[in-house]
C-alpha cells in the first residue's frame, strides 16, 4: 500500500511502474507456481526414503516430478508474459470484463464466506449461514432489509433440518436451535 | 442379448418410485440450472456431491445423470433467449437460436433444441448400451502400464485440444496434481504434503476440491465483475414445430448424434468441439443458406442433437475405463469413489444392477425432460430473471453446506476459501478448472498404475511401453503435443510450393 499525501507531486515514474505492475499481474501467477513447485520439490526430495519402499520408485518420484514441471512451468509462463502473452480472463453470463475488477464487492463477500466459518461452532449452521446468506447478497448489491434477511433465516433453516432430518448429516444447531 | 436382458433389468431398478422419484428430482433441478445463469452443471453436480452422504450410490448417480442431460438440455434456453450461453456445449446454438428468438421464431427454436436433445439423448444412449460393454470387456485384459498411458492422454489432451494456451492448461494440470499429491501415499502411507496436520493426512476431500473451483471461485471471479445492466430475456411462448421446420429439422436430429457421441467419447473435452462442427456440417447440406446467421433452424437442431449425445459418449468413456472426459464426468467420476467404486472395465461385473440401473434411467430422464421442457418452457425461462446477489448468495450458502458437511470441521471452509481464491486467480489469469480438476482426480490413480507398472517391471522403465496399447497410447500422446509443430511446418510448405516439389 502506497500512502499518497499529495496527488499533485505522484512522479510519472511510479505511475509507468504501477500500470508495468498491473499489465503484467499475471507475473503473480506465475511466482505462485513457481513457489509452489519448490515447495512440491522439496517435499519430495526430503521424504524419508530407507523404510518401507516397496517397489523400485519410491513415494518421492511422483512430488520430484510435478514439483520440477511446476518450477518449469512458472519460467515458460513468466517468458510468456513478458514477451506479450496474456491469459484470457473467463467470460460468462454475469461477467462484464470491460469493467475494472470490482475488489470491494469481492473483499464483503470474502468477509461474508469467512464470517461463516467464524461463527458456525460458535453460533451454529442456521445463524452463521444467514449471516453469510445476508452479507453475500449485500456484498452483491442487494439492499432489500426486509425480504433479504428473512430468505437468508429460512433457506438456513430450512437446509438444518433436511440435512439433519433427511439426509442423517449432523450440523450443529448452536445455542439458538437448542431452545427448540 | 445380454444387453438387452441386462438393460431390462435397469429398467426395474429404475423404474421403482425412489428412483423414478430421483430421476425427476434430477432432471428438473438439471433444467434450472441448466437456464440458470452462472451454474453450470459441473458446479452443479459438485454442489449435489454432499447427498451422496444419504443417498445409496444408484439413486445418487441417476439423479447426476439426470442433471447432466437436464443441464444440457436448459443451456439452450439461455442460449436462444439471452444470447448469453452458459454451458460451452450451447455456444454454437446462441449463433441461430438467438436471431430466431428476435424474429420471433422463439418457440420454434426452444422446440428444435429440445426435440433436438431428446433424439440425440435417445441415440447416444442407445449406442452407449451397444458399445459400453464391448469396450468393458475388451478393456478387461489392460493392465497397469495401459491404464497409466490412457491417463497421461487424458491429461495431455485436456491441456492441449482444449483451451487457448498449452502452457495455461499445463500449469493447471500441475496444480491439479500437486492438490492430489496431499496425503498419505498409498503404497507406503508415508505423509506428503501434509505439514504435520492430521487432517490433511486424508487428503483434501474432492468435494472441497470441486466445489471451491467451480463454485466459490465462480461466485468471487462473478463478484469482481457483476454485470449490472441484466441482458433482457426475449419473452417467449409455448415451444412447438410447423410441419415445415419438421421437414428441415429431422435430419439434422439424426446426423448430430453421430457427430457428438464419438468426440463425446475421447477425452477432446466433450461438447464444444462437435456441436461446431455439426454447426459447419448443416450449413453446408442447408437448402437455405441464405438463411445462416438470421437464424436457420439447422443450426439449431443439429448442433443441440449432438450436445446431448455427446454427454452419452463421455459416459462409456467414464464407465468403462474410468476416465472423465469432461468437467462433470470428473466430478461424477467423484461420486463413485465417495462410494469406494471405482468405475472401469469391472464396473459391468461387479456392480451390473448400479450400471443398468442408471443406463435405464437415463432414458427415464429424456422422456421426463422432454415432458418438462416442452411445454414449460416459458415457465423455465422466468429463472432467467432471477436476482443475481440471491443466487451467488446462494451458491456460496450451498458450497460451504457441502464442505462442512464433509467432516464438521471449520478447516474445510478455510481449505475451501483458499481453493476457491485459486479458482478466482485461474479464471483471472485464464488458466482452464477443467485440467485441475481432472489432475485431481486421476492424478493419485495414474501414480498407482505407474509405480504398479514398474513393480512389474522390477524397475525397468520398459515395464511402461510393454504393451501394444500402451505404445499406441504414447504415439497419440506425442502427435498431440507434437501438433502445433506440424501444422507449422506443414504451414510453410504451403507458403513455398517449391519445396513441396522438392519435399
Amino acid at each position: 500500500m502506497s500512502v499518497e499525501t499529495s496527488t499533485v507531486e505522484e512522479s510519472t515514474g511510479t505511475a509507468e511502474r504501477k500500470s508495468w505492475w498491473r499489465e503484467h499481474s499475471e507475473l503473480g501467477m506465475c511466482a505462485f507456481l513457481l513457489l509452489l513447485g519448490v515447495l512440491v520439490l522439496t517435499e519430495g526430495l526430503t521424504l524419508p526414503t530407507d523404510f518401507t519402499t516397496r517397489g523400485p520408485l519410491g513415494p518421492q518420484a511422483v512430488p520430484v516430478a510435478v514439483g520440477s514441471l511446476l518450477v518449469l512451468i512458472s519460467l515458460l509462463l513468466a517468458r510468456d508474459v513478458l514477451r506479450g502473452g496474456r491469459g484470457e480472463a473467463e467470460g460468462g453470463e454475469d461477467i462484464d470484463l470491460s469493467t475494472a475488477a470490482d475488489w470491494r464487492t469481492v473483499l464483503l463477500l470474502a468477509g461474508a464466506f469467512l464470517a461463516n466459518a467464524a461463527l458456525i461452532d460458535v453460533a451454529g449452521f442456521p445463524v452463521s449461514s444467514a449471516v453469510m446468506f445476508w452479507g453475500a447478497a449485500y456484498a452483491l448489491g442487494s439492499r432489500n432489509f426486509v425480504r433479504d434477511p428473512l430468505i437468508a433465516a429460512v433457506l438456513s433453516v430450512v437446509t438444518w433440518v433436511a440435512f439433519n432430518e433427511l439426509l442423517g448429516v449432523p450440523l450443529p444447531g448452536g445455542p439458538l436451535m437448542g431452545v427448540f | 442379448m445380454d444387453a438387452v436382458s441386462s438393460l431390462l433389468d435397469g429398467f426395474g431398478t429404475a423404474l421403482t418410485p425412489s428412483n423414478l422419484l430421483v430421476a425427476a428430482i434430477g432432471v428438473v433441478l438439471g433444467t434450472a440450472i441448466g437456464v440458470l445463469p452462472g451454474i453450470g452443471p459441473a458446479m452443479a453436480v459438485a454442489l449435489l456431491l454432499p447427498v451422496t452422504y444419504g443417498l445409496d450410490p444408484t439413486a445418487a448417480l441417476i439423479m447426476f445423470a439426470g442433471i447432466y442431460y437436464g443441464g444440457m438440455f436448459g443451456g439452450s434456453t439461455t442460449s436462444i433467449l439471452l444470447n448469453t450461453p452458459g454451458e460451452t456445449a450451447a455456444v454454437v446454438t446462441a449463433m441461430e437460436g438467438h436471431p430466431m428468438a428476435k424474429r420471433g421464431r422463439g418457440p420454434q427454436a426452444l422446440a428444435a433444441a429440445a426435440i433436438g436433445h431428446f433424439i440425440g439423448g435417445i441415440v447416444g444412449t442407445v449406442l452407449l448400451v451397444l458399445l459400453a460393454p464391448a469396450v468393458a470387456s475388451l478393456a478387461v485384459d489392460i493392465g497397469a502400464p495401459d491404464y497409466f498411458a490412457i491417463m497421461v492422454l487424458a491429461f495431455v489432451a485436456v491441456t492441449s485440444v482444449l483451451g487457448k494456451s498449452r502452457l495455461r492448461g499445463f500449469a493447471s494440470l500441475l496444480i491439479g496434481l500437486t492438490i492430489g499429491l496431499v496425503g498419505l501415499d498409498q503404497l507406503t502411507g508415508q505423509a506428503r504434503l501434509t505439514f504435520g496436520s492430521l487432517h490433511l493426512a486424508d487428503g483434501v476431500d474432492v468435494v472441497i476440491v470441486a466445489v471451491g473451483l467451480f463454485a466459490v471461485g465462480e461466485s468471487l471471479w462473478v463478484a469482481a465483475h457483476l454485470r449490472h445492466k441484466l441482458a433482457e430475456p426475449i419473452p417467449v411462448g409455448r415451444p412447438w414445430l410447423g410441419r415445415g421446420d419438421v421437414r428441415r429439422t429431422w435430419k439434422p436430429w439424426l446426423r448430430g448424434p453421430f457427430i457428438g457421441f464419438p468426440f463425446g467419447a475421447i477425452p477432446a473435452g466433450g461438447a464444444e468441439i462437435p456441436t461446431f462442427l455439426s454447426y459447419v456440417t448443416e450449413k453446408r447440406f442447408s437448402r437455405h443458406k441464405d438463411e445462416w446467421g438470421k437464424g436457420a433452424i439447422e443450426g439449431v437442431a443439429g448442433p443441440e442433437s449432438t450436445a446431448s449425445a455427446s454427454a452419452a459418449g463421455t459416459l462409456v468413456t467414464m464407465l468403462t475405463l474410468g476416465l472423465p472426459t469432461t468437467a462433470v464426468a470428473a466430478v461424477m467420476l467423484a461420486a463413485f469413489q465417495q462410494y469406494g467404486i471405482q468405475p472401469g472395465p469391472l464396473l459391468f461385473e461387479r456392480e451390473s444392477a448400479l450400471v443398468w440401473g442408471l443406463i435405464a434411467s437415463l432414458f427415464v430422464g429424456l422422456v421426463l425432460l422432454l415432458v418438462i421442457n416442452l411445454p414449460m418452457a416459458p415457465v423455465w425461462a422466468k429463472l432467467l430473471r432471477i436476482p443475481r446477489p440471491y443466487l451467488y448468495a446462494g451458491i456460496l450458502f450451498f458450497a460451504s453446506v457441502g464442505a462442512y458437511a464433509v467432516g464438521g470441521e471449520v478447516l474445510d471452509l478455510l481449505l475451501l476459501f483458499a481453493i476457491g481464491v485459486l479458482g478466482f486467480a485461474m479464471r483471472r489469469f485464464g488458466l482452464p478448472v477443467l485440467p485441475a480438476i481432472i489432475g485431481v482426480i486421476l492424478g493419485p490413480a495414474a501414480e498407482l498404475q505407474m509405480r504398479r507398472a514398474l513393480q512389474i517391471s522390477d524397475g525397468n522403465l520398459s515395464g511402461l511401453v510393454n504393451s501394444p496399447m500402451a505404445v499406441t497410447v504414447y504415439v497419440v500422446i506425442a502427435l498431440i503435443l507434437a501438433w502445433p509443430l506440424i501444422r507449422k511446418l506443414t504451414k510453410r510448405r504451403e507458403q513455398t510450393p517449391q519445396e513441396k516439389v522438392d519435399a
